[in-house]
């Protein structure tokens, strides 16, 4: 309650922050006040274009991050056990993990047209390749004792991976899914703000059309919306596996 | 009880290791861990191997395990070639080798829910019967992480002890321990060896502990890695870690221990 308490007041300040930059400023253009951007956000609300924006702008995102996974997971474990497809599909994962995943727009485009096709690539390219790499990281950096103690009870196969492998990398598969999720957040915004997708209109456009407009309570109010989704996805999709990994291996919370 | 076939003593294994040889690929050279070793352990007899650091003991160990292969010779358990690890077989390590993405419970089930044959509610009834015998039965809902390192290798010895092996086989599991909980091990090791008859086979290079728990207490050389002497522990059960007698007959074996360095410094 008091952590809430904290919360509440630390953002009602940055309110009262910004409605008096408001005042002393006196530029609605730059720097529209604060009610005028939550009467931007009530009309959209009630007009559906945020709802139905918010739902496109998540689809994309929820479909390719978990193509991404389903793909990198098993990868992962397979380019850390196997030596052949470590120098190979591994060091491609790497090579294209450094790319930052907005580069994927151009090609997206010129292959996919502007569809949704092209915005799930980038999605799927954003988070396949980091969840890949830190599943990678984490079943090769296990202590080998894990796997010797399985075998001593029975384990082997299949068992020892799902069993053993797989949740004794948890930590290190977490972070990469987490680092997954950010990287095809942003590439997806990054997208949708600079390529017209004629198969619908997510935040990025309402963001896009709003600076188009000059209307800056659009802008400011799309980008609070924005933040919200992803501090909801972190609690919603992150939130219990790190609450998990406090609570077995003693780490700290995130 | 539905548990108390489970439960019940089975016949401890008797080893056999025929003339094995195990050598490893060092920097540049092989290196000879272990030039045909031979051992016999007899049914539910307590076995310390005593040694250097490097003397192929763990190694040896790893090999009745069946988690290594030997490059000649054979390990056989009742007769049988050990090829694989096998539930007859238990290994404790000297890391306790717990598994931080399970409770305590869970740890100790690990093992059970590979046997077959054992419903759901059999194996919590076994799990409990042996986190009571090491004196954790308040402790089976706790984190692996919130344990003290002595209840960590209880965890481990109840965990090993679990699937009910007839051999148990242990690499220096209180090396890590700080001496007073040491000596607490050495009281409850007893007892559980007298409650649950296994054949034992203790990796150490501690030589009072080896005095105080083992039938026998055999000394290992490195260089290759051989079985130099071997000595009988007649004293009384239970053994008292800091009696008179014991403390003796580790200085003579510690002695003996010396004899054998040096002559290996000299050769």
């Amino acid at each position: 309650m008091k952590r809430f308490r904290n919360a509440l007041i630390f953002f009602v300040s940055l309110v009262v922050f910004w409605q008096i930059l408001y005042w002393v400023r006196n530029a609605p253009v730059l720097l529209p006040s604060p009610f005028t951007v939550a009467q931007y956000l009530w009309s959209a609300i009630w007009d559906g274009t945020l709802a139905t924006a918010t739902w496109i702008t998540t689809k994309r995102l929820l479909i390719g991050y978990g193509i991404g996974c389903v793909i990198g997971l098993p990868l992962g474990l397979m380019t850390a056990r196997s030596k052949f497809l470590g120098d190979t599909v591994g060091l491609l994962a790497l090579g294209l993990q450094t790319l930052p995943s907005v580069c994927w727009v151009p090609l997206a485009l010129l292959w996919f047209g502007q569809t949704e096709g092209a915005m799930l690539f980038v999605v799927v390219m954003g988070t396949l390749w980091s969840v890949l790499i830190a599943v990678d990281n984490g079943v090769r950096s296990l202590p080998p004792i894990f796997v010797r103690a399985a075998h001593t009870m029975g384990s082997t196969g299949a068992h020892t991976l799902l069993k053993v492998v797989l949740p004794a990398s948890l930590p290190f598969v977490v972070s990469g899914m987490k680092q997954g999720w950010a990287f095809a957040w942003r590439s997806l915004m990054a997208a949708e703000i600079y390529v017209t997708i004629l198969t619908g209109y997510g935040l990025g456009h309402l963001l896009h059309f709003g600076r188009e407009l000059n209307a800056m309570e659009q802008v400011i109010g799309v980008m609070l919306v924005i933040i919200s989704i992803g501090l909801l996805a972190d609690k919603i999709l992150f939130s219990p596996w790190e609450n998990f990994m406090h609570r077995r291996w003693g780490t700290s919370r995130a | 009880m539905s548990i108390r076939n489970e439960l019940e003593n089975t016949l401890p294994a008797k080893l056999v290791v025929e003339d094995v040889s195990k050598s490893f690929a060092g920097r540049g050279r092989r290196v000879q861990a272990l030039d045909k070793v031979k051992l016999e352990v007899g049914e539910g007899e307590f076995v310390c191997l005593v040694g250097p650091s490097g003397c192929g003991k763990s190694t040896l160990l790893n090999l009745i395990a069946g988690l290594d292969q030997s490059d000649s010779g054979r390990v056989l358990a009742d007769g049988n070639p050990v090829v694989a690890p096998g539930r007859d077989r238990m290994v404790m390590f000297q890391e306790h080798a717990l598994f931080p993405w399970l409770d305590v419970t869970g740890n100790v089930l690990f093992g059970l829910k590979l046997k077959p044959g054992l419903t759901r509610k059999d194996r919590r009834e076994v799990a409990r019967y042996y986190l009571k015998l090491v004196g954790l039965e308040h402790f089976m809902d706790s984190n692996i992480h919130e344990l003290s390192g002595g209840m960590k290798q209880r965890v481990a010895l109840a965990r090993a002890l679990a699937p009910n092996p007839r051999v148990l086989l242990m690499d220096e599991p209180f090396a890590s321990l700080d001496a007073m909980t040491r000596e607490q091990f050495y009281v409850d090791m007893q007892k559980i060896w007298a409650a649950r008859r296994k054949t034992i086979i203790l990796v150490t290079h501690n030589v009072r502990e080896a005095v105080c728990l083992g039938d026998r207490v055999l000394l290992f050389s490195a260089h290759p890695g051989r079985i130099r002497e071997e000595f009988k522990v007649t004293l009384p059960r239970p053994r008292e870690f800091n009696s008179l007698e014991l403390a003796a007959l580790a200085g003579d074996i510690t002695r003996a221990l010396k004899r054998h360095t040096a002559e290996e410094a000299a050769a």
